[in-house]
């Protein structure tokens, strides 16, 4: 099964990351294809590599990197979104790439399912 | 239809709305903060075991652990853990009821 | 993945202006009507408010993006669904609204909500 995901909240502020990530860990650990994930509204400081948490803390950036990295994951911050909040292609964290609506509404069309993660 | 909620009963409507709009034999799943619902004495309690009849309710089993209300869970709320979330998502399409 | 048109309804359940939901959701739909879908917005609890006529935002310095909901069926979208137990609940009737709307029951709402293949939801 192909799911698609929308985050629509930053991380730490909200447990939407942190739900998102654990959903995609699990449909990857049981052989589904994340299709893509798309970072939305406050989702897109998801995607800023300036995060420094603190080190007993998890690394939410990190981890949605190195989930790309190990799956081949799409992982789209809307363009609009982004750049009203600072995010921008030179503090992008690495996995991550700046795209428009357009992507959100591509994957409702692609995945057989799309689950949304926000508040 | 899977129906998920992450708010608490006494902080937002979601899960009343929810609960009205879903159609029979639907599937509602409550994570984050929506799981204390499911917890005994909560005031939603009594209206989810109402609704136990037709909607199937599910609590995220990690999401309720993290509360510290894993022994409170009420009768006949199936708790499930990520695996079980996805499988759910993966038979039917879904609501986030944010 | 061409000609594939699928249902997508959009849930609306927020106030405008306290949060940016409304109008960042308002911004996916725009963009929906590109890809000739078919699509509709569900304006449930206090997502009825964002089509209240008569916004006034000078005084937060913030754009009214209301006029937004009249010009959609400019883009080819026009199956908007309110929430009628929202509307009672807010003190709100159908005269209430900037645009041309179907109200449902929240038995119907689910019902319309079962149809779809995608729902989602700011």
């Amino acid at each position: 099964m192909k799911f698609g995901i929308l985050v629509n909240e930053g991380p730490y502020q909200h447990q939407a990351s942190d739900s998102a990530y654990l959903f995609c860990k699990a449909a990857l650990e049981r052989g589904h294809e994340v299709h893509r994930v798309f970072f939305y509204h406050d989702g897109v400081n998801n995607a800023t590599r300036l995060t420094e948490p603190p080190l007993d803390d998890r690394n939410i950036v990190k981890r949605w990197t190195k989930l790309a990295e190990e799956h081949k994951l799409d992982l789209v911050v809307c363009v609009a979104a982004a750049l009203r909040r600072g995010i921008l292609d030179e503090n992008l964290a690495p996995g991550f790439r700046i795209s428009g609506l357009g992507q959100l509404v591509e994957t409702g069309i692609e995945a057989d399912r799309v689950v949304t993660f926000g508040d | 239809m899977l129906h998920i909620i992450n708010k608490s009963p006494l902080e937002k409507s979601s899960l009343e709305t929810c609960l009205a709009v879903a159609q029979d034999g639907g599937i509602v799943l409550l994570i984050e903060d929506a799981v204390y619902a499911a917890t005994r004495g909560n005031t939603a309690a009594a209206r989810l075991t109402a609704a136990q009849d037709r909607l199937k309710i599910c609590v995220l089993g990690p999401d309720l652990e993290a509360r510290g209300l894993a022994d409170r869970l009420i009768e006949g709320v199936t708790s499930i853990d990520y695996g079980g979330f996805v499988d759910l998502a993966a038979e039917h399409k879904s609501q986030s009821w944010l | 993945m061409e000609g594939v048109i699928k249902k997508f309804m959009f849930v609306n359940r927020k106030a405008p202006y306290g949060t940016v939901y409304a109008l960042e959701s308002l911004e996916v739909v725009l963009i929906s009507a590109a890809f000739d879908q078919d699509v509709s917005l569900a304006f449930l609890d206090d997502g009825v408010y964002q089509l209240k006529k008569g916004q006034q935002t000078k005084g937060i310095e913030t754009k009214n993006f209301s006029p937004t909901y009249r010009a959609l069926d400019g883009y080819d979208i026009e199956k908007l669904y309110v929430e009628r137990e929202a509307l009672e609940a807010r003190g709100l009737s159908e005269e209430d609204l900037l645009v041309d709307v179907t109200v449902l029951s929240r038995k119907e709402m689910g019902a319309l909500m079962e149809e779809q293949d995608v729902v989602l939801s700011f």
